[in-house]
């Protein structure tokens, strides 16, 4: 029945092609064929879906979507009501909606309404979502009404983008949904984008663009690797000379207050946290730029060589400026969470240097930098719980032996999808973010997505106690070769792959029936305007016209 | 090229330039990609003015007409030097000729005037893309040029693109902006791999069922005959050959979905199997079709050159069909089933020579067969030994492609530009007279994992990298280090034209990109 509907979709077996032939790729991979699922275009695939043979049509003059009369949100609630109007423009592609005409033309076979019933009294319209947000919905679709019920408008946000995903066009335009009923819930909570703005420079309608497609897959968080050695985007408030010094350019290339509270904005309207790393003590070059003294000095012999290293861990002067520094963080970016990084951090320069040195030996720690390190982020981490925010961090402040408070996030990205260190990591009784199999800027032949997809967080050995530490994972771009130009089809619909791990049932693994909802659901972002690259040689109805 | 070279263009001789100098000041030239032949280029430098800066004609035979292949450059190379502006006056002189080779020139930047000499009006788009690369602006916005002598031509005359509009079909406008980067880096051919096994978006007026039934949608995935005529036309004003490629016997799968009796019925046993192999060789209405098309074809394209195709035949359908093995053994081919590829390749080459258009195939073609003399120009795209398969060609006296080296295609996870640069299409054991058969090169992107959303990023600026290679002195451009900062000046003066080139490592530009 869903061939006959929808995105006319046609996939061509992959035939020995030019492009993959004398090349060690993929051998092994078996043939994709697209079949069409029972499930259409649903990604990600919801918990408990029943879809009816019973077909319900759609039209732009008389299909509204409104707040039920039930419901805990109202018109004012804003975020609902944009919503509303961002979904059917999706559904009707823009098209100018008509007055509400019922009477006239409403067959019976008419879907007229989707009423939105928030279940709870708090809505939680005019908050932001968080770790522990409840996104769970119930969506029936039936005659004459459609009813979207959740607890919450994180639930109802996830729910309409399930509802537009129901709907199908016919070679005529006629757009039909099937009556159907779901209950959804994702299977974890913690589910991330990475974008890194300090190897490239993301403008802001890029950024603002991918959270809109992160949206589209479920995704809500959106770790914000916003400054590293290459460059300071941020433009601090208290601290002008970072990004006055540390930005590739200090009015062009910067997230000014204004930006960043849209980002934050744009982005809980779309159910979508927004996490910012500020990484130190390593990855600071371009701290030291608009900020003196703040990085190590490294030595030649026994002058300065001019070079520095990473930050100062010896100097009063550090920790107070991070204090400052720390305060605005936790009162620009309204999240729980800050990211701290605290990777990759070379020793090279703090050995050199005789300061670093005469310190070391006044606080007995031998020849071990990793104590250094974790004496600055201890003290790193008291400044930032005293703005009571919660902090998560790369691994390797964990796997250095710093003393980490109960409650600290480790973010788990070395090695692959299976790995001891989730093992090591919950065993020790921390809350875990999965990223190691979801490097995404690592780019080979052929359809690496499977790659992603195949992956299951929690395949690695502990108890059922541990298991439940795993909140979720996220997808990284790193930036060293992506800026604005090939962020968002490199990024997409491989992320999504990732979405759907983190947000469907753990026995959701059929790859035949993920690469024909995943080929439509592309397909789906393409006709949104998404430049969302393909799958395998194919077609798209509505083809990229954005070029 | 030439051909399609209308007669008041080839009557230029001489372009100039005419700029205005507010004053002289001290500051580094510019640099331009790919690198020119000589360039000379020194710290004096002269004020641009948009308002007084104007194109010209020095010398004009025919003063009534004037060449719309170079008016309409003047007005685009205007937008590309001054965003924003918009080119108005036109002043033209009137000065001796001076012979060059086709499509060098000669480029002059001295005392507050420019002036580009060059024997065709192709030659002279490739010294208009200089002269925009050397251009450049100061921190409050003021243009500046050097002052330049260069003296340029390429190394390798075929400089192409292949894209594949089988696999996905590209929207015309994703085609044009392909064409206008193309220009900016000098390539000079399309290879427009139109049809293959997913697709055939090719409209024949001919054989409408051909894109009716084999293309992925008859009406919005096709390339009408205007759409083909647009291309080709916005290509020349580029100085930018079409190359169409109409691949056979292999790779026709959606040929037969118009085209009935076109394609060899595989057999299960002694019964068909319902599946299709390549063209059928063995049928009289076979050859009578091809030469309908390519006759069609030939006027379609006015490039002295079609693609013939001719990859990876896959015997096993000839094989299991009865009809085929009879016609082998009628013919004396025994098993050898690469005989009756070449029966059937040598009668397609006569077709295509009975037009007067010269045959370009694929390795494949040149490999199986023993009888090379018919062939005229190969393509080497196979992996491994590349320059060996070039010099067993050379050595049969054909002329060579190569694009073993360039199938950027492929990401691979390096991200590597340098490994499209580091390719030495000469370096092989052979006399002079065989290297000189080496025409050019060329970079492919099979369609695959590619279409329009993704094309520009994945195609540039890594394809700028092969275009020095084929354009450029190649002792002079040895150096990866050493062209690393040039190239990555040139990727930010494609962002600032708006084409889509991806970063080749961390850092910035000035005018970032801005769409999505």
């Amino acid at each position: 029945m869903f061939s006959l509907l929808g995105f006319a979709f046609v996939l061509l077996a992959l035939g020995s092609c030019r492009g993959l032939q004398d090349n060690d790729v993929d051998q092994e991979e078996p043939e994709l064929v697209f079949q069409s699922s029972k499930y259409g275009s649903l990604w990600p695939l919801p918990q408990k879906v029943q879809i009816s043979d019973v077909s319900l049509k759609l039209s732009s003059s008389s299909f509204s979507i409104t707040d039920a009369k039930e419901s805990g949100a109202g018109p004012s609630c804003g975020l609902l009501q944009l919503a509303y109007r961002r979904y059917y423009e999706y559904i009707f592609g823009g098209a100018k909606k008509q007055k509400v005409n019922r009477s006239a033309r409403a067959g019976p076979t008419d879907l007229l309404e989707l009423q939105v019933w928030i279940t709870s009294p708090d809505s939680e319209c005019d908050g932001y979502p968080s770790v522990s947000s409840d996104e769970s919905y119930e969506l029936t679709v039936d005659q004459p009404f459609a009813v979207l019920k959740a607890p919450k408008v994180w639930g109802a946000l996830h729910g309409l983008e399930t509802f537009s995903q129901l709907i199908v066009e016919d070679e005529y335009g006629t757009k039909t949904i099937n009556s159907t009923v779901i209950s959804d819930f994702p299977r974890f909570a913690h589910r991330g984008v990475l974008l890194d703005t300090s190897r490239h420079f993301l403008p802001i309608k890029v950024i603002l663009t991918n959270l809109e497609i992160m949206a589209m897959n479920k995704f809500n968080v959106f770790h914000w690797h916003i400054v590293d050695d290459p460059s300071f985007p941020y433009l601090s408030r208290t601290f002008p000379n970072l990004s006055q010094k540390g930005a590739y350019h200090p009015y062009t290339h910067v997230y000014t207050p204004a930006d960043v509270k849209m980002v934050i904005e744009f982005a809980r309207l779309r159910g979508i946290r927004v996490v910012s790393e500020f990484d130190t003590p390593g990855h600071t070059q371009s701290w030291g730029k608009g900020q003196t003294d703040l990085l190590t000095p490294c030595y030649s012999g026994s002058k300065p060589s001019g070079t520095f290293g990473p930050v100062n861990p010896i100097l009063n002067s550090t920790y107070d400026f991070m204090t400052q520094f720390f305060k605005e963080i936790s009162e620009v970016f309204p999240d729980a969470y800050v990211h701290l990084g605290g990777d990759e951090v070379s020793f090279a320069c703090w050995q050199s240097n005789p300061d670093i040195q005469k310190f070391m030996e006044q606080q007995g720690f031998g020849q071990d930098y990793r104590k250094l390190e974790s004496f600055y982020i201890q003290k790193l981490l008291d400044i930032v719980a005293a703005t009571n925010k919660g902090y998560i961090i790369w691994q390797e402040v964990f796997d250095n032996g710093v003393k980490l408070k109960p409650n600290t996030v480790v973010h788990v990205w070395i090695g692959s999808g299976t790995n001891s260190e989730m093992s090591k990591v919950t065993a020790a009784g921390y809350t875990t973010i999965l990223s190691a199999p979801w490097y995404l800027d690592y780019i080979s032949v052929g359809q690496d997505w499977l790659k992603y997809y195949n992956v299951e967080p929690l395949n690695f050995n502990g108890t059922e106690e541990q298991k439940k530490l795993v909140i979720g994972g996220e997808a990284c771009l790193w930036g060293e070769y992506v800026d604005a130009t090939n962020l968002t089809p490199r990024l997409w619909p491989r992320a999504s792959a990732v979405a759907e791990r983190l947000w469907s049932a753990k026995e959701v693994t059929d790859t035949g029936d993920a690469y024909s909802r995943l080929s439509l659901h592309r397909c789906r972002l393409v006709e949104r305007g998404i430049p969302a690259e393909p799958l395998s040689p194919s077609f798209c109805l509505h083809e990229y016209k954005g070029v | 090229m030439c051909s399609v070279n209308p007669g008041h263009c080839t009557l230029i001789k001489y372009i100039f330039l005419l700029l205005i100098i507010i004053h002289l000041g001290l500051n580094t030239a510019e640099s331009v990609w790919p690198l020119p032949q000589i360039f000379i280029p020194s710290p004096e430098r002269y004020q641009l003015k948009p308002q007084s800066f104007s194109f010209g004609y020095r010398r004009y035979l025919d003063t009534k007409h004037s060449c719309s292949v170079l008016d309409a450059a003047f007005k685009r190379y205007f937008s590309i030097l001054f965003p924003g502006y918009s080119y108005a006056n036109l002043i033209t002189f009137s000065v001796a000729t001076q012979l060059l080779f086709l499509n060098s020139y000669k480029l002059s930047v001295f005392a507050g005037q420019a002036s580009l000499n060059a024997e065709t009006v192709w030659g002279s788009l490739r010294g208009l893309e200089t002269f925009s690369q050397l251009v450049y602006q100061d921190d409050l916005g003021s243009y500046y040029i050097n002052k330049t002598e260069i003296e340029d031509y390429p190394q390798f005359n075929y400089r192409g693109i292949l894209l594949d509009t089988s696999r996905h079909y590209l929207p015309v406008q994703a085609i044009l902006k392909t064409l206008d980067a193309m220009a900016y880096s000098k390539f000079n051919v399309f290879h427009w791999h139109l049809v293959d096994d997913p697709s055939f978006p090719y409209q024949s007026h001919k054989f409408p069922d051909l894109s009716n039934k084999g293309a992925f949608h008859p009406v919005t995935h096709v390339y009408t005959q205007s759409d083909v005529r647009r291309v080709i036309s916005y290509a020349r004003m580029r100085g930018i050959r079409v190359l169409p490629e109409f691949d056979s016997p292999g790779h026709t799968k959606s040929w037969g979905k118009g085209q009935s009796e076109l394609l060899t019925p595989c057999y299960r046993g002694a019964t068909p199997s319902g599946t299709f192999g390549p063209v059928n060789p063995t049928l009289p209405s076979t050859y009578q079709f091809m030469l309908s098309l390519l006759k069609e074809v030939a006027s379609v394209f006015p490039d002295p050159y079609i693609h013939l195709g001719g990859d990876e035949v896959d015997f096993s359908c000839w094989r299991s069909n009865p009809y085929i093995r009879a016609f082998m053994h009628k013919m004396g081919f025994g098993l050898d089933f690469s005989k009756l590829e070449a029966f059937y390749i040598e009668k397609i080459v006569n077709i295509t020579s009975i037009l007067r258009k010269t045959s370009i195939v694929w390795q494949d073609v040149f490999d199986y067969h023993e009888r090379r003399k018919f062939l005229s120009v190969v393509e080497v795209w196979k992996q491994g030994c590349y320059l060996c398969e070039v010099r067993r060609v050379v050595k049969a006296g054909l002329r060579v492609i190569l694009a073993s080296p360039w199938y950027l295609d492929q990401p691979g996870p390096t991200h590597n530009w340098a490994r499209y640069y580091n390719v030495w299409p000469l370096a092989f054991k052979g006399t002079e007279k065989q290297k000189s058969l080496v025409i050019g090169g060329e970079v492919c992107m099979w369609g695959e994992y590619v279409d329009a959303t993704n094309l520009s990023p994945r195609l540039w600026p890594r394809a700028s990298a092969a275009a020095e290679r084929l354009w450029s002195n190649e002792r002079q451009t040895s150096c990866v280090e050493r062209a690393f900062p040039r190239l990555q000046e040139f990727r930010c003066k494609l962002l600032r034209r708006g084409i889509q080139a991806e970063p080749l490592y961390v850092g910035h530009c000035k005018h970032e990109y801005q769409s999505v």
